[in-house]
């Protein structure tokens, strides 16, 4: 091949024309940076529905294009799972350049961003899926660094009541952790969508996967509110704000946004990476717990920061360089939700302290842990249960409160200098008739990294139970640490 | 095609009896070596047989700055340890040895890929690639789309676009990377037989076309034993030390 054939032909599809094995059905869409097409394999080999990706080369080179399309090509095909679009094939630029992809029925997020102001509940679904999305693109060790609501889909809702899976699309701008990055040296100018890119991205870090949690951030803000926390700049100065200039807090435009919420947006939205939710799974933990989520000043505050501090932290902007630390997928590793799973009233306390000194191990090495601690309440599969002990205590209240004292030890560790890090541990009592489906079900639903929980109950009620254990630790899509007592006399005959 | 870059292999017989079993395993068809077969190591008659015997079943293979030195005699600016070293092998090796290096050519082009032991723009000067403007010299000397070298011995990739805008890249061993089409790459697959970016495994690439996908390989090897033998061969201990660190 010669260099110069990497000029472009011209543009001019029409419905009926083949590409490669792909015939060109119906032209669904022009965007401002390439056209869709609904198009068919010729040998009906693939009954999956199937879009075509053309790139819109607007009049001979033009890099941004360019370069993005090749990006999308280059990270799309080592994509997986249901949060993507399945890649099918490609063309390259010395023809006809085209991404064959997965056609995904179900809407872009677009009709109700416009519709914003949501009700809280849909702000709150729409923000779990979505950062539950993103983690699993982290773990693919890519970040998408252009999430706003047109690069958001939703499956379809299935018969069976699956589906509804947020899907992100368009990887133009996206960086992978373990591919060359293309886009680094090509633009002058920061990359991204204005409304969205977080200040990090403004000063041209690509490597930090919070820079997504940020975007979701500015996008819960405008589907809680109906504004947008920073505008919409067009200059590289106006996009400098948002470096020293605090959002107004969502309650203030919107009173009945909940303070949890609040507080889980303008953590989004914090300046620095490191003070905001560190990964999307922690983030969507967030949003399925409200109770959970601890309340600092930025869940009540309902001015913005005054003029004195806009001046300090524009002096600090000056000069400032971004920490470049992260990447996606190490940042995805080193912020893990750990999931303590305690049979507070069944086990031995040997056992209770064994698993709490293996929980303390593991929050120690990996600072940017959260530790869920999970008792189960089991209740009978046919009678109703009686919701209180003959003495009128409530048995739910009773477990939680046991839980807690179980994990006194953990909190007092786990905070340095005696400060106790809000949020860190979240305690959850479950009530199912099987213990093992309730915990494995929560790790599922909480994309839980590491369940440690102890081996067994003592005797009797261990031939009552079964061996949760063994199947937690069969089943699980995580690892699972299963804790024994030093001491216990029967460890051998496990 | 797969195609394995072994390049660097300094006389070191375990490195490259493990790369060529480790790109056998992963089904390479071909083998281009970017030359410096000699030098450093104890074992440069073994290494420059087998090699030889791969170039007769159809291997390529380049000149490399150290097995000119044997060849030649050292050069006038070479560091006296590597001048001492190139003597010393000089006389382990038979003139059918010393002959199949001197005929090695300094590059060779095939389809859209250039070989080359040092850098594009002067072969024969040895010049290094430290960095992106080395990278873009380079490129923009041929036109190939593919430039495959040597000489450095910690991997790195570069790429240039249409508009003149040049990239490095610290590649993550064993993911392929899409060698793209819209823009031109030279690769440095990393040393065989002396890596030195700390991890004494060994380095090399291997290359799949009409795909056009790189994928940098590390590969374990018995370097305490490699290491052990430049010892008794008396070589200099510091040639030793670096098998083991890796440095």
């Amino acid at each position: 091949m010669e260099p110069e054939s990497t000029s472009l032909p011209p543009v001019g599809l029409q419905p009926g024309q083949v590409i490669d094995q792909f015939r060109l059905d119906e032209h669904t869409h022009v965007g401002g940076m390439a056209q869709l097409w609904r198009v068919t394999r010729l040998d009906n080999s693939d009954p999956m529905p199937l879009i075509m990706k053309v790139p819109r080369i607007k009049g001979g080179e033009d890099p941004t294009t360019i370069v993005g399309f090749e990006v999308e090509q280059m990270i799309m095909p080592t994509l997986s799972g249901v949060h993507v679009p399945r890649y099918v094939a490609k063309g390259d630029f010395t023809r006809q350049p085209y991404i064959v992809m997965e056609r995904i029925d179900g809407p872009s997020l677009k009709p109700r961003f416009d519709a914003a102001p949501l009700p809280i509940e849909e702000v709150v679904h729409i923000g779990t899926q979505v950062a539950i999305a993103l983690h699993d693109l982290h773990r693919q060790h890519v970040i998408h660094l252009d999430v706003k609501p047109s690069n958001i889909m939703f499956r379809e809702r299935t018969a069976n009541g699956g589906g509804g899976e947020a899907v992100l699309v368009d990887f133009g701008l996206s960086r992978h952790d373990h591919l060359p990055d293309l886009l680094e040296e090509e633009f002058e100018l920061p990359m991204g969508t204005g409304p969205y890119m977080s200040p990090e991205q403004v000063q041209f870090v690509r490597n930090d996967p919070r820079s997504d949690l940020f975007a979701l951030g500015v996008l819960l803000y405008h589907l809680t509110t109906g504004e947008r926390p920073f505008g919409a700049p067009t200059s590289v100065r106006g996009l400098r704000q948002r470096l020293y200039r605090d959002p107004v807090p969502p309650r203030a435009l919107r009173a009945d946004c909940p303070p949890w919420l609040q507080e889980v947006i303008l953590s989004c939205l914090e300046v620095q990476p490191s003070r905001r939710c560190q990964s999307g799974a922690q983030l969507s933990f967030n949003l399925q717990h409200p109770d959970q989520v601890a309340l600092t000043d930025r869940a009540t505050r309902v001015v913005r920061g005054g003029v004195l501090q806009v001046a300090r932290r524009w002096l600090a902007a000056l000069g400032a360089e971004p920490v470049v630390e992260a990447n996606a997928s190490a940042q995805a590793v080193r912020s893990p939700i750990v999931m303590a799973a305690i049979d507070i009233i069944g086990a031995d306390p040997d056992l209770l302290t064994a698993v709490r000194n293996s929980v303390q191990r593991l929050l120690a090495t990996e600072p940017g842990s959260r530790l869920a601690c999970v008792a189960v309440l089991r209740t009978n599969r046919v009678a109703m249960d009686e919701p209180l002990d003959k003495d009128g205590s409530s048995k739910h209240v009773n477990l939680l409160v046991q839980l807690k004292h179980w994990a006194r030890p953990v909190l007092r560790a786990a905070a340095p200098g005696g400060v106790e890090q809000d949020g860190r541990l979240t305690f959850h009592v479950l009530e199912a008739p099987d213990p093992g489906n309730a915990l494995l079900e929560f790790a599922r639903k909480n994309q839980v990294d590491h369940i440690v929980m102890g081996a067994r109950s003592s005797g009797g009620l261990r031939r009552y139970l079964g061996s949760v254990s063994a199947k937690v630790a069969t089943e699980a899509a995580c690892t699972v640490t299963v804790v024994r007592a030093a001491s216990d006399p029967d460890a051998s005959a496990a | 095609m797969k195609i394995a870059l072994i390049t660097d292999l300094h006389a070191n017989r375990e490195a490259v009896a493990a790369v060529l079993d480790d790109a056998r395993q992963r089904g390479a068809q071909r083998y281009v070596f970017l030359g410096d077969f000699v030098g450093y190591g104890s074992d440069p008659g073994w290494v420059v047989d087998r090699v030889r015997e791969l170039v007769d079943q159809g291997a390529l293979a380049v000149m490399g700055n150290h097995d000119e030195a044997v060849v030649k005699g050292p050069r006038a600016g070479m560091i006296p340890e590597a001048r001492w070293v190139a003597e010393w092998t000089r006389a382990q090796l038979d003139a059918g040895q010393l002959d199949f290096l001197a005929a090695l050519p300094l590059c060779v082009v095939e389809d859209d890929t250039l070989y080359v032991h040092a850098n594009a723009q002067a072969p024969g000067e040895w010049g290094y690639i430290e960095g992106r403007s080395e990278a873009v010299r380079s490129l923009q000397a041929v036109t190939q789309r593919f430039i495959f070298c040597g000489h450095v011995h910690e991997p790195k990739l570069f790429h240039l676009s249409p508009a003149g805008k040049a990239g490095d890249f610290l590649p993550t061993p064993n993911v392929p990377i899409p060698l793209s089409p819209q823009r031109r790459w030279l690769a440095i697959p990393g040393s065989a037989g002396q890596p030195r970016d700390g991890n004494p495994a060994v380095c090399y690439a291997t290359f799949d076309l009409p795909e056009a996908t790189l994928t940098f390989h590390r590969v374990a090897y018995d370097h305490e034993l490699a290491a052990a033998k430049v010892r008794q061969a008396g070589l200099p201990e510091a040639l030793a030390l670096r098998l083991i660190r890796g440095t």
